[in-house]
Order: C-alpha cells, then structure tokens, then sequence
C-alpha cells in the first residue's frame, strides 16, 4: 500500500482551485525557539477549545504546580486545562476571550519556582484505548489554530486510511510549525509512528508547502532513512498558495479526495493533525507532561525584536511584548494568531490559548486599514473562494435576509479563510458578511 | 506595557491586496491611452477635442447626480473617466459637439446613477450612451470621416465605414476597401476608438496581463464571431479577417463586453455571455439592416446577465456530482 514515493515534486495535477498568493512574511524563519522566562501570573481561561468549556477543580487560595489539572469537563467534547506555572491561585472569575466571548478564567500567581506536579509520570499505554484516554488527559488540542480536541479527533467512528500531517503553515508571517520541523524532527516523526501504531493507519502523508524546503529536506532525510515505515511514509511539498493548509485543501492535495459539505475528515477517511501536535504527542507519551506551554511568533513592524517564542500557556499578551522588547513604534493593530484568520484584539489584558500560534504587532504601515467602497462585482471574491463560493451572492442575501437562498448559495460551508475579502478591491468585510450570513441561517433553522 | 492609543479593531483577514477600485481603472485608463494617442492621429485635434468634452461632462454629470442624490462621491474612483472615454471612442469625429454632453447625461445619469451608481448599472453605460445618440441622431451618429484628411485640410471628405462596403461588396461586387494592414493599423473611416486595432489589442493585453480582466471574454467573444463569419463567408478567410477588424468588434469585445458590471462573475456565465455577445453581433452584421452590431449585443447580453449568473453558480466543494442522480431517482 502506498509504495509510490514523490520526493520534492509539486503534484500540479491536484493543484487548489481558488484561494490567494499572499506576501509570506515569514521573517522568523530563522529565530530558533527561545524560552520565555515564567510570567508572574498567567490566566487559565476555561475555554480554550471548541467544545464544553472546563469547570475549575481548584479554589481561590490553592496551591497548585506545573501540570496540575485545575479545569475539568465531564463532556464527551472537551479537553482538561493544566496549571502553567507553580504558585497558588487568587482568583477564578470571568475573563474576555480575544474574540470578545466570556469564560472562567483561573488565575495562578506565580512562585517562580516552576516546580512540576508530583503525579506527573509517562502514561501506560498499550491499547488504543489506553492511547486515547492518555490523550485526553494530556489536554491536548488541535495546535494549528481550531483547538479542536485532538482524543475527539483519534476516536473516529469509521476507519482512517491516511494521516495527513499538516506542517504547510499557510499563514503568513507564522514560523513556528517549521521551525518544528527543524527544531524536533524526530518527536515529529515518532509522533506519526505512534499514532499509525495504536490507530492502525497504514499511509501518512506529510504536506509541506514549497516555501520550507529546509524543513522539507529534514523530514525527507528522516522517512528516507527509516527502512522499517516500508514506504507507508510519504512526504509530499505543496504549492504555497493560500489557504493550502486548510483541512479540505489539505485533504485534496495530499489524497486527490474531496471532503463532501458537512462531513467530517474521517468520513473519507482522513485525519488531518498538525506537525506540533504529533510532536506534543511523542513527547508526553515520554514524559507525561500536559499541555503547559506552547510556541508561537511575535512578529510585525511595530514590535522591537520579532521571536519565536515558547511561554506558560496563559501568559498575558503584555509579558510577551515586554519580552520581546517593547513597542518599536505606536502599534495600530494586533492580531493574535495569523493575519488572515487572526482575532484582533482590544486589550493587552488577553492570556495566550493553548490554540494561539502568533501574536502580531502592526504598525500603520503593515495593520492595512483601507476605506471600504462600492461593490463593483469584479468577481476577484469569487475566484479566490478555494470553496467556489461566490460571496457576491452571498452578500445580497445576506442583506435580503434570505437563509433559504443563504442555504442554497453553500454559505455553511465557509471557513473564514479571508481569501476573498483579502482580494476585494472595494475593501469589503466579506468573511463579516459570511459569519452574519451563518449566524441568519442558524437562527433560521433555531426557528423551524 | 500599556497603549498611548486604542487599537483598531476589525474582522479578518488583517491581510489586504493592495489593489482598490482605483487602481483597477487607472490601469483601464492605462490600457485605454493607445487608442487614444491613435485616435487623435487619425482623426487630428477635434478627436481630442471630443474625448475631452465626452470625459469632461460625464465626471461632472457623476458630480451632481451624486451630489443631488446625497451620497457620497464617487468621482474617485475614475470609473466616469472610462465611461468618457469609451463614449467618445463610440462617436464619430464628424459629431456635432453639443450631442456628446446629451450621451454622457445619458450614460452616467440614466444607465449609471439611476440604477446606484458603480457596480448597480444593469448595462454598460458608455454603449447605453451611444445607443441612445445612434438612434437620436442616426445620420450625424454614421457620417464616416476619412482618416488623416484632417492635416490636409479636407473638410468633409466623407467615407464609408469599412464594414459597410465588404457588406455591400459580398452583395454587388467590389469596391475600395483599405488593405488588411490598413485596417489593422487604423487606417479607415470609423469611430474615434474603433479603428485601430493594434492599440486595442496591446490595452487589451496590458489587462490581461496586469489580471484586471481574463482572457474568457474576449477571446470567445471573437473566436465566435470568427467561426460565424467563416461559415457565412463560405471560408474565406479574408472576409472574417475584415469582419473581425472593422466595426467596433475589438474595442467591444476588449473594453466592454468585459465590464465587470455587466458581465457574469462565473466563468461558465462569461462563456455564455461572449459566445451570446458574437451570435448577436454576427446575425446583426450578417442579416440586418444596420452594418454593425456590437454595442446593441452587449447591451443584450447585459440584460441576461443575472439570468446567466443564476445558472450557472458552481456546487460548493466537495459537492458529490451524483446528488442529483440519486434525487431523481428517488421522485
């Protein structure tokens, strides 16, 4: 199964239709990962996945250590939160999401000790339910940027033929899925082995697109050199184009599969997981340690030194601008995460999620406000929909407040990627105009 | 660390193309300036002259319709500079120059900012323009001047238009006709715009290239009027090629059939549209009375647009082809 090996060839034939070539902006590629020393508090806020949100299982005055579980759900969609650092907490209330949702927030004061919870050691693991549940436990999430929580994900009803190991990352200025792929190749690699083991998938695919071919290089050098995968191991490049690393573009590049609307990967037999998952997963299967910290980039004019950096999960967006030396200039915008499906922020209050892979300080110059103008239907949305939507009709729809003809144009298929509002010359909000439109069929179908 | 000012806030993406609506048209107007600089050396200073006076009135006509109707300017955009300037490249040198303000009036107030202004115009408003002036004043609207007479102080020397004489060449025998490279280069009676060719086809190029407009239109739009013409001429290629070059067939199909406006957003809407534009043109050349027929098929085929639009939205991804199998079966 799966002998055929494509060594650095750019499959042309399964090219993506649609979707945009951004400005890469990938100015970090070469800032290794450093440490950021603990902060002297983090937040924990209790949704920090797609899902039910986490009750905290620790009180105002506890003292709690690195790894210690301090939010919990007994929903089948969750995944539990870990205390960051060492210290005690002081408070549990309401914080404000980036996106401008409530949730609880646990707050942990830091002792600067650091100090790991005594319970931690590597999990046992020998079945797939074993497998499975340790995962669960390890409160991972999908790191890529949804959040979606990764034991969900392995415990697919139907089977899954093919792993595709996600390491384009798309979006531009981020950095941290390749510098991954440089930095701990090997945690990738046992990663896959592990879950091709327990899960019986016998092809994995790992897409990368062609602007890292150092990263490329690496993982070629890894699969070529282990004799024993039997060519079950492909590594394929894809054409950097925007939004390649989207599941459904993905999942078209890697297997020539399309996913049907409203399916799920694992409906066609897919599973799709992002390179510093598989990583995560290789190294808490070692040693036992949850999701605490994770890396991301801070980047953009505004900010004095752009790193690649890896913080205490719940550290304030405010501690990593100090770390990062400051404001250069006046920041105009900044976007937590990448600048096409990014959130933009109103406050430096926000904590870092365990989704959160970039932080990006815009000056006036590279923070883009335009004027919006007049629609004069060029039909750029429309050809850059990688989806073939066409968010003109859309739109009309949408402010005719028409959820049957909304229903029909495919608007629930939408993922936000920005595409055509980033080649709209009339500066249209358009994936504002999508989320209303979603939002007018939900209430639509709420009423029936 | 703490903000001096608030951030702005806004939905994603963060990423913008540098391209606005402005700078689309700058680019048409761009692609527009050799067949202005031809016009003028064809037709010599009145052909300015006409051009300035169709462009002058149409921005200020979009001036105060916008401003009567209390909206906001638009005059930005330089969308009423194309629609001055394919408007003069509509009319013929000879025209009274009082009747050019009547076809700007006629353009961006009637066809342009009744209908919302940018982007809401239901036909291309320079062609409604010419329309409107062809059917008003058909005579002053088909007197052809000769090309470069006016250097030479010839006032009045009449022509007729090329497309005119093969017509009536195919239906009782030969008559002057200026040689292929004379029609190509724009050596021949005909409006302002029309006639040369080799300008047209270089700003054509220039926007295909810069990807303001693709190639489906214009390319299908004279591919069928080519295939049409060969079947009538009963293969002679000579008479498609002066099919294809006379008339306004290159400046339609390049500048105007290609409206975004007016022409389907789907690429399977634009292969109707230009092959519906070249069958109009081509039975209006053939087997009507008029000697041309480009701007009344495009103002047609505008008319289509939506319904063209509507059937031809393409299936959201992933869409199974068999969906449709499977409910007929079921009824």
């Amino acid at each position: 199964m799966g002998k055929i090996h494509i060594p650095g060839v750019i499959n042309a034939v399964k090219k993506v239709r649609g979707g945009v070539k951004v400005a890469h902006h990938k100015n970090t590629a070469e800032l290794e990962v450093v440490r950021m020393p603990e902060p002297k508090q983090v937040i924990l806020p209790m949704q920090q996945h797609i899902g039910a949100p986490c009750t905290p299982t620790v009180k105002v005055g506890d003292t709690v250590a690195v790894g210690q579980v301090i939010g919990d759900s007994d929903k089948p969609v969750s995944a539990p939160i870990h205390a960051s650092v060492s210290g005690t907490v002081t408070a549990i209330g309401n914080v404000k999401l980036p996106g401008g949702a409530m949730a609880q927030g646990v707050t942990i004061e830091s002792d600067g000790e650091m100090r790991l919870y005594e319970g931690i050691k590597a999990p046992h693991v020998e079945t797939k339910e074993d497998f499975i549940k340790a995962i669960r436990e390890s409160g991972l999430v999908g790191l890529g940027g949804a959040g979606f929580p990764t034991h969900i994900k392995l415990n697919a009803p139907s089977k899954i033929d093919t792993l595709v190991v996600n390491a384009a990352e798309c979006e531009p200025y981020i950095t941290v899925d390749y510098r991954e792929c440089i930095e701990n190749s090997w945690d990738i690699y046992s990663g896959i082995r592990t879950i091709m083991e327990f899960l019986e998938i016998p092809n994995v695919v790992i897409a990368v697109e062609d602007n890292k071919p150092e990263a490329f290089k690496i993982l070629e050098q890894i699969v070529d050199g282990d004799s024993s995968a039997n060519g079950a191991i492909k590594i394929m490049q894809l054409e950097s184009r925007y939004p390649q690393g989207a599941e459904k573009m993905m999942i078209q590049s890697a297997t020539g599969r399309q996913l049907p609307p409203g399916k799920l990967p694992s409906d066609i037999g897919c599973m799709v997981m992002n390179v510093a998952s598989t990583a995560f997963i290789s190294r808490y299967l070692k040693t036992g340690k949850p999701l605490v910290s994770r890396s991301l980039t801070v980047d953009g004019l505004a900010i004095k030194e752009p790193k690649n950096i890896r913080v205490p999960i719940g550290t304030s967006i405010s501690d990593i601008i100090d770390f990062c030396g400051g404001f250069k200039e006046e920041p105009v915008k900044i976007v937590a995460g990448g600048p096409m499906m990014g959130i933009s922020i109103t406050n430096l209050d926000h904590p870092i999620s365990k989704s959160n892979n970039a932080l990006l300080v815009f000056s006036k110059e590279d923070a883009k406000v335009f004027k919006e103008t007049d629609c004069i239907r060029c039909g750029r949305c429309a050809s850059a929909c990688p989806l073939s939507l066409v968010p003109t009709r859309i739109v009309r729809n949408t402010k005719a407040k028409d959820a049957d003809a909304l229903i029909k144009d495919g608007v629930m298929v939408c993922m936000e990627c920005g595409s055509c509002a980033y080649s709209c010359p009339a500066k249209k909000p358009l994936v504002q105009h999508m989320r209303l439109a979603k939002s007018l069929v939900r209430e639509a179908g709420a009423k029936k | 660390m703490t903000l001096n000012n608030k951030l702005v806030v806004s939905a994603s993406p963060h990423d913008r193309t540098h391209k606005t609506v402005r700078s689309i048209m700058l680019d048409v107007i761009i692609a527009l300036v050799p067949t202005l600089i031809a016009s003028v050396v064809f037709f010599g200073p009145r052909a300015l002259l006409i051009e300035c006076i169709a462009v002058g009135t149409c921005v200020v006509f979009e001036y105060f319709s916008r401003f009567v109707m209390k909206r906001s300017q638009t005059i930005g955009d330089l969308s009423a500079v194309i629609t001055g300037l394919l408007l003069a490249f509509n009319l013929p040198v000879s025209i009274p120059l009082w009747m050019v303000p009547i076809g700007s009036a006629v353009a961006i107030v009637v066809a342009k900012q009744f209908f919302g202004g940018i982007g809401q115009n239901f036909v291309n408003p320079a062609l409604a323009g010419r329309i409107v002036l062809l059917t008003s004043f058909p005579v002053a609207m088909s007197t052809w001047t000769a090309p470069l007479t006016w250097s030479q102080n010839l006032d009045g020397m009449t022509s007729a238009s090329p497309l005119a004489s093969i017509h009536t060449m195919v239906s009782s025998g030969a008559e002057n006709l200026p040689s292929l490279t004379e029609m190509l280069l724009g050596w021949r009676a005909g409006c302002l715009g029309e006639t040369c060719a080799i300008a047209i086809i270089v700003g054509g190029l220039y926007l295909i290239i810069r990807k303001v407009i693709s190639p489906t239109i214009p390319l299908i739009y004279i591919g069928t009027v080519a295939l049409f013409m060969l079947v009538a001429g009963k293969g002679d290629l000579c008479f498609v090629a002066y099919e294809l070059l006379g008339g306004g067939l290159m400046l339609g199909a390049f500048f105007m059939a290609t409206d975004y406006t007016t022409s389907p957003i789907t690429f399977k809407g634009k292969i109707i549209f230009a092959v519906g534009c070249g069958l109009i043109t081509s039975i209006i050349r053939i087997f009507g009375n008029l000697p041309e027929g480009v701007s009344y098929s495009i103002i047609l085929m505008n008319i289509l647009v939506p319904l063209i639009e509507n059937i031809t939205i393409p299936k959201p991804f992933g869409t199974p082809k068999k969906e449709k199998k499977e409910k007929e079966a079921k009824e």
